[in-house]
């Protein structure tokens, strides 16, 4: 009897089977052979995950505008700031509007299928494409340089042993796929990139047709010819993909034309919907690194970032749309990020400089329905190098997205993301493998968990902040987003709590004191004078 | 129905099979422009791989002084050392790193010296100077096809093969009359056991079939010139210790040998005592004085550089006039090669890229154009090991050097219709990507050596490597035999450039990395699109061209 083979049939429950797993004192039993099968097993799901990536660094203040900060950042952005009448509203929030081409958000933030999370980055922002979106695909700290990407060492966790003995009938199919693109970064594991590269929408529908791309009329094309017959022949994922995207004849109709990224989601869509047990997909749009002319000076709600967004929100919003019309809607988790935001100030050539943090979007059937952190505050007067303070470290939702929609458990997703991340509700309650928690951030909703005092303050103030228990962290950034200092990383009883901040020096402007308790998080502004 | 509809008519590809592609081109002198494209494919085609030292040699040369340069035969090699003691094996007669090629057999050692004599013939190609000889050598290896486990001793490969290194650009008849009575060859094909009791026709079949005259549609030769050429060859001894053969007149049949009309009825008269071995002399020159003898190596060196397929229009144009030059030059091999490589026919565009690499040019090549880096000759051990490894590479992708499948050589030489279609193949070409991508990944450590691409020291030597554009079309020049869409050298730039649109951003990172190449997220930032992209490259169906 092969391995799976007794745990189904001993197993009354798919249910039961990751409970038992964690019902188990892993020092206990460590010397056991079954114990160990057992968590060399992947964990049974069938969800996915569509990572979005936009790269070269999107203008997200000008993607999701925030209505409480509209005049300051009107002020700041005078150049290129979206008509206050043009943005888009969203139900049951005054605070926060979308960019007026990106309705088909707008729609699936009204049907309760997206998540905003605010001002997503991390402490000390690196304002290089490069090494940003290395850390942003590694989950890499700022100063640190790890070669393994975190989709791949989640992958490693559940198929422990890849590529030897796959595929195999547990895993027939790739474990994750990139469209648009060679192998990302993000999917390489410890030792082997987990996973494959379908690079073009051409060569997808080249393989699943069994056509050759176009070889130039010599004899090295004759012979080229050959060589890729044979590669598509040894391509041991071939015959499976071809097999899913055949079980698919006919997706939504309403997918847009001449949108890259559309062309990309339809693919996903249909390997997903063809049964592909494929856990995560990559897909990328380019072009989001808008230095000069993002808006057009007559109409700034039209010009380049427009049509990016435009892009965007139409592709996703197809992609949700055929989900349903496919019936894959409850298997599929989608977000987006790129590598950094944009300055709070736009520049003089009617653009943005590479910033910080920045909000993305969490989109799926099962998607938490909400706008989580505040909107970010603008000051009244911006300097050039001014960001906006991160709320949410990006690695808190890959974390929750693989503790909620993946169902990794606690000791896993320390080796996955190398260390501990704050949990925020990302996926809805009713999806299975949801935690069941109370929801303290709506318990807690408008009320003030930090403060300080004096403030303004000139060499020191007090802030004072209120705990649940657990792991608490106050962080003090600068209005650059750099992490300048760290108060308080550990463990404390629930209550409310003071430390002081000393002026160490520092020049004379706005500082973020960040609260993180678990789920929750809090930004105060402190203003520090001469 | 147009030609191209008909070719495609019944096929089920929905792409129409390629017009064959041909050419009218034959052997006039290839007239300028000798540009980068040109050096690039002769040097393709007559080094493994292209070094960018090589490159740098030729640059600016002329077409003519490029050849006499490529015709230079290399140094003679120091012989190949004992690397192989160890707790399990010691060779008793042989001091670790001296020589072990005039040393008593040892039937303990002798499978290591098999191996150590590959690793040493390895690090020749791999260390090949700007030279046509060490491609040539391999081709002879695999013309005058030897085991070495058939031979039984590496003394007489490593001799075997010192022949084939002396005549690689010699004159050809004399190195059949070598390889006739080459000891390594006598025990090959048995003729050492060819005598006048007992003739053994091995020999005597190949030396006309593969070696000389072969099978083409005018080598009328008879089964009783074959038997009559064995009796002219019988008396062949091998005296073990000198390694040398000897010519024992007690073994030889004095009768006369009565040849066919193919051979104009010719007899050869026997004779007694010593001379009976310049009958061999006389067998020779009969089987030199055939037009098909000319004409089969010529087409051997055709199908071996240029490309397999031999129409009409080439065999009158090309191999016709190779074969007239090669008999009026009394069979000098060097004048022939040059006559092809310096024509317009190689030149075609039609024919560049058309090679499919053997197993040995991708490994070799691969060690070469990237400068990958082996231990040096004072660590013999590890060196040799690390060529083993190579050499070990291009055995899994089945070519096994000292060791090809018969006497007739790798069948990707010869056998038709596939030809060198048969190096690529399920199992052989994910061994081929397993290999490029262990070398520009981690590479192979052994030892605590490693050898690996540094694709950084690479790059680094290209022409202008901060400019993205540049450096993949130096890259390309290099590494490429095929010309290759914008639309995939756009991808491979956007593979350097992270999917990010301005180039500055590439030349930003260079130049951060050169700024301060001891910082490790500089250094890193840069190596890892470099690797990837280079991955890829190789991973390509174009990479596998030459």
């Amino acid at each position: 009897m092969k391995r799976r083979d007794f745990i189904r049939s001993t197993a009354p429950a798919g249910i039961i089977f990751p409970g038992l797993i964690n019902g188990f004192t892993f020092k206990a039993f460590a010397e056991s052979p079954l114990v160990s099968a057992l968590t060399q097993a992947p964990t049974e799901t069938d969800h996915v995950l569509v990572i979005v990536q936009l790269n070269g660094g999107n203008d997200g203040l000008n993607m999701v505008i925030p209505f409480d900060q509209y005049d300051n950042l009107a002020n700041a952005r005078a150049n290129i700031i979206i008509p206050k009448n043009k943005i888009l509203k969203l139900n049951g929030t005054s605070f926060t509007g979308l960019h007026p081409s990106m309705t088909g958000l707008q729609t699936l933030f009204n049907q309760e299928k997206l998540q905003i999370i605010q001002s997503v980055g991390y402490p000390q922002p690196n304002f290089s494409h490069f090494r940003a979106t290395d850390i942003w695909l590694s989950a890499s700290d700022s100063n640190q340089t790890i070669n393994s990407g975190w989709a791949g060492r989640y992958l490693n966790e559940e198929y422990s042993n890849y590529p030897i003995g796959f595929p195999n009938t547990v895993m027939p199919d790739p474990l994750a796929i990139q469209i648009g693109s060679f192998v990302s970064p993000a999917m390489q594991g410890p030792a082997v990139n987990m996973g494959m590269a379908i690079s073009d929408p051409v060569n997808f529908y080249n393989l699943i047709n069994g056509i050759q791309g176009s070889a130039p009329n010599t004899r090295g094309g004759k012979e080229l010819t050959y060589i890729r017959q044979i590669a598509q022949q040894t391509q041991q994922y071939a015959s499976v993909i071809k097999a899913a995207a055949g079980k698919v004849t006919k997706q939504f109709s309403g997918y847009p034309t001449g949108n890259s990224l559309a062309d990309q989601l339809k693919i996903v869509a249909r390997l997903i919907a063809g049964g592909l047990k494929t856990r995560i997909y990559m897909v990328s749009l380019g072009g989001f690194d808008t230095h000069a002319q993002q808006v057009d000076s007559t109409a700034k709600e039209k010009g380049s970032h427009a049509n990016l967004l435009q892009r965007v929100s139409e592709g996703i919003k197809a992609f949700m749309d055929d989900l349903d019309f496919l019936n894959a809607n409850k298997r599929v988790i989608g977000m987006t990020f790129s590598e950094f935001g944009r300055r709070i100030k736009s520049n003089g050539s009617v653009g943005t400089d590479h910033g910080a943090a920045a909000p993305l979007f969490v989109f799926g059937h099962y998607a938490q329905n909400d706008v989580i952190g505040k909107s970010p505050t603008i000051p009244l007067i911006t300097n050039t190098g001014d960001n906006i303070p991160m709320q949410y470290d990006f690695r808190s939702i890959y974390a929750s997205i693989l503790q909620q929609w993946f169902c990794v458990p606690e000791r896993t997703l320390e080796n996955v993301m190398l260390k501990n991340f704050q949990n925020i509700n990302v996926i809805k309650k009713s999806a299975p493998c949801m935690s069941t928690s109370p929801d303290i951030i709506n318990i807690n909703a408008g009320k003030n968990l930090i403060s300080n005092y004096p403030n303004p303050f000139q060499t020191s103030t007090t802030i004072s902040y209120e705990s649940f228990g657990g792991h608490t962290l106050i962080q003090i950034f600068n209005t650059e987003g750099k992490l300048i200092k760290t108060l308080v990383d550990s463990e404390i009883n629930a209550g409310t709590h003071k430390v002081t901040f000393e002026n160490e020096g520092y020049l004379p402007g706005v500082y973020y004191a960040r609260l993180q308790n678990n789920a929750i998080q809090q930004i105060r502004t402190m203003l520090l004078v001469r | 129905m147009n030609r191209r509809s008909f070719l495609s008519a019944g096929h089920n590809s929905k792409t129409p099979l390629p017009v064959q592609p041909r050419t009218d081109s034959g052997l006039k002198p290839y007239f300028p422009p000798f540009a980068k494209p040109e050096l690039l494919h002769l040097l393709n085609r007559t080094l493994f791989g292209i070094k960018q030292a090589d490159l740098r040699a030729l640059n600016g040369k002329t077409l003519p002084d490029c050849l006499d340069l490529l015709l230079k035969t290399e140094p003679l090699p120091t012989p190949p050392v004992n690397n192989y003691n160890d707790s399990t094996l010691t060779d008793a007669n042989v001091p670790a790193g001296q020589t072990w090629v005039n040393a008593p057999f040892d039937g303990n050692a002798n499978g290591r010296r098999y191996t150590s004599f590959k690793s040493w013939w390895t690090g020749l190609m791999l260390n090949q100077g700007t030279s046509l000889h060490e491609k040539m050598i391999l081709f002879w290896h695999n013309h005058f096809a030897t085991e070495t486990v058939d031979i039984g001793d590496a003394r007489y490969v490593y001799k075997h093969h010192m022949l084939l290194r002396k005549y690689a650009l010699g004159n050809f008849k004399e190195f059949v009359k070598e390889i006739t009575i080459d000891p390594a060859m006598l025990r090959y094909l048995n003729g050492y056991l060819n005598n006048k009791n007992a003739p053994d026709e091995n020999y005597a079949r190949e030396l006309q079939e593969l070696f000389t005259l072969g099978k083409g549609p005018k080598s009328n030769y008879t089964e009783g010139d074959v038997k009559a050429a064995a009796r002219v060859l019988t008396g062949y001894t091998v005296n073990a210790t000198t390694i040398s053969s000897v010519f024992d007149p007690s073994r030889h049949d004095i009768s006369n040998k009565q040849f066919s009309a193919f051979y104009n009825n010719t007899v050869i008269i026997g004779k007694t005592g010593a001379s009976g071995a310049s009958e061999t002399d006389e067998l020779i020159n009969l089987i030199f004085l055939q037009n098909e003898t000319a004409l089969h190596i010529c087409r051997r060196l055709y199908s071996f550089f240029v490309y397999y397929e031999i129409d009409d229009f080439t065999e009158t144009n090309v191999i016709v006039p190779m074969a007239n030059l090669f008999r009026t030059g009394n069979y000098e091999i060097k004048p022939v090669l040059k006559l092809l490589f310096g024509s317009e026919h190689f030149f075609d565009p039609v024919n560049r890229g058309g090679l499919i690499k053997s197993p040995v040019d991708l490994c070799i090549g691969l060690a070469r154009e990237f400068g990958v880096i082996f231990p040096d000759a004072t660590d013999y051990v590890n060196q040799y090991f690390m060529h083993d490894y190579i050499r070990t590479q291009a055995a899994n992708m089945q070519q096994n050097i000292g060791d090809p499948p018969s006497v007739s050589g790798w069948s990707a030489y010869y056998q038709e219709p596939q030809f060198h279609k048969l190096w690529i193949n399920a199992d052989t070409l994910p061994r081929r990507n397993q290999f490029t991508d262990l070398m520009i990944g981690n590479g192979y450590t052994r030892n605590g050596k490693k050898i690996n691409i540094d694709i950084l020291a690479f790059v680094n030597s290209l022409s202008d490597p901060a400019n993205p554009n540049t450096l993949i079309s130096d890259s390309l020049d290099i590494i490429y035999s095929i010309t290759i869409t914008q639309q995939v050298r756009d991808f491979l730039k956007s593979i350097l450039l992270s999917g990010q649109a301005s180039d500055s951003y590439w030349t930003d990172a260079w130049n951060n990395y050169k700024g301060n190449s001891g910082n490790t997220m500089n250094r890193n930032i840069v190596l890892s699109r470099l690797q990837s992209m280079f991955k890829y490259l190789m991973n390509l169906p174009e990479y596998q061209l030459s």
